[in-house]
């Protein structure tokens, strides 16, 4: 279900590194919880974040969810697909439904973060 | 109590099935010390004769209706046909609430939509939301608006708008550290532009002005407009007499961002003031930071169409402290009242409605302005209202006017102390030819003496 | 039952009309305005006959439920029948054609109105002072907000934090950050009522207030309400009171007892004043003593035994709105407080409270009820148990509608996975009662046999279940051509 070369956040959030840059998204769990996806506020492109800072929010009909970043650096890319197609978050939450690219900081930082497995073992324990 | 429908017997049912003694038992978890000892020191209970006696003698207090007024200002005498208060009546339109549970709201809901709609032909913007408390506190979430929009500290607010909404700005603006300015009108009467363009910078979130103004001119609106955007500001135009958009350019047309207003004119009558109708208007790009409730169509499980509230996201029963406005309960039944007064009158007779008050109005400033000691103040196109100058205190005019059953218009003094002696009236489509006449006539009397 | 209704644009046709106006009796005049400034025609407005109309908008009042048809258990909405004399009273022309600027002389019996009521609400809260203008409950809790802000400002505090029980209506946090605070959540304790030891810990000098709900929208008296306003009185903090649940206390015990500094009360809700399908309501704002200075302007006062509009108050935060409120609405609330008297408004608060307690008694062995205090005007279950058999909260509500009532107010309060807030109020039979107790004790059962049965319903109404994420994701909010 999750992949494994993938880090995971307490927040829902997933980042996959290829070189210098992160592929950000929302997990499985993330988006089941919250339901059908209606709306994303992307972050704009250039944008500077910290770790845990928030990136956008997602939106379902009855809740909204702060996307925090799991990483600091700079926004290089964001998921334009989505604006029109959030559902995109729903159906492939770890794939098509990629939320934004970051150059990556400092990746020292992604030993905050958990591996696969431990991101399991911390869903078990959420539901 | 004619509607406490349980009877003693009924009662000690139903406390047998709970298991207590009695109705005091169920309050057990007040404690004692904040027990009110006393009965409530209050009149009644009055039967429904003596309910109606009771209120037709305050009501006899008020002089209302005896006498031949002129005041508008923010509240405007207009004709109400009665098929509105026969079918806002109802108590299907009456006694629901917040349609929560669209499939038993459809009426509420697909009437909101239609009001939606006409909001937007009227405005000639994208978005309308379903209502907002009155006129004052929907241009002050205009501003709102616009201060997140484009997070900036200062909005510009023009002197001919209505005084006691730029008082409301006041109150809510004091405590979000928002800096108002205000920008003085010229000697047409209108906002100054000279002096906008010497107070705008790139710290400004919005412009607002009001048109028809509270002197009753049409203002420039696309001139402004220019103005704003050319600073990265918001345009906001706020319009306490919405009948004025069936016969004035939409402020779509010239360059608006956010139309907010003041329905009353649509079939609500002037209440002492309320309840009336905010009405709030936007751009499709903005919808994401408006307030309130918005309807939109959607589809049942069978493909049928069909209407929810949408867009719920903004609002504070889900973002809470980070929602778009703190407002739940609006004005639905003022909006279903308003929806049904614009179908009545439809396309041809609202723009006849609007043509009578120009044409009144008009007939009436030409017959004052024949009078010695009246000078019409600004020279400029106006609505249904404009100011007049007396040599006089319009004060004094006013009490005499009023020894022979007339209310003249607003003193200005109060609101623009260098207005000293000019009134503000309206007339609208209820004042017959014989009652401008009238209103000539006395005039004429006092001030010969 | 009335399924379907074209919108008013598609009904209608070229040159058709419902309303005549009377001539134009003065002389006509072209060009008064410049064309520059003028619109052509507004296309697409409804053009219909008289009769269309009436048919248009009584067809689509049919596919309304209302209190009028019967129980509406939305909890915390007091979904009370709405008296009709008052409705008639409303209507009485020199209440209806009175213009706000009238000189004060001819408006004493308005102004009469909103003094007495200001007296009589009084009276009910304990309060020394009300001001009736706020537009609404959400419209009360900023004016409040704002007042107690006026309060600290002119003592020099620049206090900067609200503290707010997590149990509370999302208005709460909403209006506190409008009147420019921060908001800090107190976590509710294991019988649902404020955790009077975490507020301990919080409160300190840079808290202005609490707001706190009592009864909570569990339906659960805050039984430690004194202390906790003596903790917060101890720090110079005020205690504010949301008075949405005030049915269920008329007669019994009053905020002022309570020790609450301000109060907002909602007229449609405790008062009866019909709630329109979404207002207009009206919620007046009391305060104790020491507040009476902030109050919005203008205060309704008497002199030589006349009413006047005061508006020298210059520690007063203001003006909150146009004009002076819902003036119609306060008054059918005055017309229920006459009709009740003293003992009408007790009896009033006894029965709903015994109402809720006869539905939460008699639903307890079919619904999860999370919190087991004992509770007054409301009572909260959830869908704990329907969630083995894949069955929500929200099928439980849209099968409801299949039995022919409204469903309770669903998912709120938050602190309750899959809440069903039920408020009877006091103006339903027991027979009515049963019967929706009965629908409940069937739906319970459907759930286990027939989940499917619940997943599709409504199945009676005028639509079935609406596709909200359609609405969202492809938003259409207008009728276009």
């Amino acid at each position: 279900m999750y992949p494994k070369d993938f880090y995971y956040t307490k927040d829902h959030e997933w980042i996959q590194v290829k070189g210098d840059t992160g592929v950000v998204g929302v997990t499985d769990f993330a988006q089941s919880h919250l339901g059908d996806i209606v709306y994303i506020e992307l972050p704009k492109i250039g944008t500077k974040v910290k770790y845990r800072q928030i990136l956008g929010t997602i939106e379902s009909v009855k809740a909204v969810a702060d996307i925090y970043s799991p990483v600091s650096g700079e926004v290089v890319e964001v998921n334009e697909e989505l604006s029109n197609t959030p559902e995109l978050i729903n159906q492939d939450p770890h794939g098509k439904g990629w939320i934004a690219k970051i150059k990556i900081a400092d990746d020292s930082e992604l030993q905050n973060l958990m591996t696969a497995s431990e991101y399991e073992k911390f869903i078990e324990g959420q539901k | 109590m004619n509607h406490l429908p349980l009877s003693k017997k009924e009662i000690k049912e139903m406390l047998k099935t709970i298991g207590v003694e009695s109705v005091e038992d169920l309050f057990k978890s007040i404690p004692e010390k904040i027990k009110l000892k006393h009965e409530l020191k209050i009149p009644g209970p009055l039967s429904e004769p003596e309910l109606i006696n009771y209120f037709e003698n305050l009501a006899s207090k008020n002089k209302s209706t005896e006498f031949l007024s002129f005041l508008g200002a923010g509240a405007y005498p207009h004709l109400i046909p009665y098929i509105v208060d026969y079918l806002s009546q109802r108590g299907e339109f009456l006694t629901p609430y917040t349609p929560y549970q669209p499939e038993l709201s459809q009426g509420t809901l697909q009437i909101t939509f239609e009001f939606q709609t006409l909001i937007c032909q009227l405005t000639g913007m994208d978005v309308s939301n379903a209502s907002l408390y009155d006129g004052s506190t929907a241009m002050v979430e205009a501003a709102l608006m616009a201060w997140r929009i484009k997070n900036k500290p200062k909005i510009l607010l023009s002197r001919t708008i209505h005084p006691e909404y730029r008082e409301v700005a006041k109150t809510y603006f004091k405590n979000l550290n928002i800096e108002l300015i205000e920008i003085n009108y010229n000697q047409n009467g209108e906002t100054d532009l000279n002096e906008l363009k010497e107070k705008i910078d790139d710290k400004v979130a919005g412009i607002i002005i009001q048109s028809p103004n509270f002197f009753g001119i049409i203002e420039k609106i696309e001139n402004i407009s220019e103005i704003a955007h050319s600073f990265g500001a918001i345009m906001i135009v706020t319009i306490p007499e919405f009948l004025s958009l069936a016969i004035l350019k939409p402020p779509g047309d010239c360059g608006v961002d956010i139309v907010a207003g003041e329905g009353q004119s649509f079939g609500l009558p002037l209440s002492f003031g309320g309840p009336y109708l905010g009405i709030l208007a936007c751009k499709s790009e903005f919808v994401r930071q408006m307030p309130g409730r918005i309807v939109g169509e959607t589809q049942d499980m069978e493909g049928e169409r069909g209407y929810v509230l949408t867009l719920s996201t903004r609002e504070q029963h889900i973002r809470r402290e980070r929602a778009t406005s703190n407002i739940c309960t609006n004005q639905a039944w003022c909006a279903i009242r308003a929806t049904i007064y614009l179908s009545v009158m439809g396309k041809k007779g609202l723009r006849e409605v609007a043509w009578q008050n120009i044409q009144k109005a008009n007939y009436a400033k030409k017959e004052l302005s024949k009078i010695d000691g009246i000078n019409i103040k600004f020279n400029n196109y106006f609505f249904n209202e404009f100011v007049v100058e007396f040599e006089k205190d319009p004060e004094w005019i006013n009490e005499e006017l009023k020894k022979n059953g007339i209310i003249g218009g607003l003193c200005l003094k109060r609101y623009y102390p260098e207005l000293e002696n000019c009134m503000l009236l309206c007339i609208t489509e209820i004042h017959k030819k014989n009652d401008i006449d009238k209103l000539a006539e006395n005039l004429k009397n006092i001030l010969v003496n | 039952m009335i399924k379907k209704e074209p919108l008013i644009f598609e009904l209608s046709s070229e040159d058709k009309r419902a309303f005549q106006l009377p001539h134009l009796d003065v002389p006509a005049e072209k060009d008064i305005l410049d064309k520059s400034i003028m619109r052509e025609e507004i296309k697409g407005f409804p053009q219909l006959s008289e009769n269309e109309i009436i048919r248009h908008f009584t067809r689509l009042s049919q596919m309304n439920y209302c209190v009028d048809i019967g129980l509406y258990p939305l909890g915390s909405c007091t979904m009370k029948y709405s008296p009709k004399i008052n409705e008639k009273i409303a209507l009485i022309p020199d209440f209806l054609n009175s213009h706000p600027y009238f000189p004060e002389e001819l408006i004493q019996g308005n102004l009469e109105i909103l003094k007495i009521t200001e007296e009589l609400l009084c009276e009910i809260t304990g309060m020394d002072a009300f001001t009736l203008f706020p537009s609404a409950g959400a419209h009360g809790e900023l004016t409040g907000m704002m007042i107690i802000r006026a309060y600290h400002d002119s003592k020099e505090e620049r206090r900067k934090k609200v503290l707010i029980p997590d149990s509370a209506h999302g208005t709460n946090p909403a209006s506190a950050h409008f009147s420019g605070y921060e908001i800090e959540e107190i976590p509710s304790n294991e019988r649902g009522t404020v955790d009077v030891k975490k507020l301990k810990e919080r409160i300190n000098e840079d808290v202005a207030a609490l707001m706190i709900t009592n009864p909570n929208t569990l339906g659960v008296f805050e039984d430690e309400i004194s202390e906790i306003s003596e903790v917060l009185h101890s720090k110079g903090a005020l205690l504010y009171m949301d008075g949405a649940n005030l049915n269920a206390l008329m007669g019994i015990t009053r905020p002022r007892e309570m020790g609450v500094d301000v109060i907002h009360l909602n007229l449609h809700k405790t008062f009866s004043t019909p709630h329109g399908g979404g207002g207009p309501g009206s919620g007046p704002v009391g305060v104790r003593d020491k507040l009476i200075d902030f109050l919005p302007i203008p205060r309704i006062e008497k002199k030589e035994g006349k009413y006047f509009l005061d508006y020298n108050r210059p520690k007063s935060i203001g003006r909150i709105r146009a004009f002076y409120g819902n003036f119609l609405v306060v008054i059918k609330a005055l017309a229920y407080i006459l009709s009740m008297g003293p003992e009408g408004l007790k009896r009033v608060s006894q029965i709903a409270v015994l109402n809720s307690n006869y539905i939460r008694k008699s639903l307890e062995k079919f619904y999860y009820l999370p919190y087991k205090s004992p509770t007054l005007h409301e009572c909260v279950f959830s869908d704990k148990w329907q969630n083995e058999f894949g069955i929500k909260t929200l099928d439980i509500a849209k099968r409801l509608m299949d039995y022919g009532f409204h469903p309770p107010t669903i998912y709120f309060p938050l602190i309750v996975s899959g809440a069903l807030m039920i408020e009877p109020t006091e103006t339903e039979s027991k027979q009515e009662l049963d019967e929706f107790i009965q629908a409940m004790r069937k739906i319970a059962q459907e759930a286990k046999e027939n989940p499917e049965l619940l997943k599709s319903a409504p199945h009676k109404t005028p639509v079935r279940r609406l596709d909200e994420v359609r609405a969202a994701r492809n938003l259409i909010l207008k009728w276009s051509k």
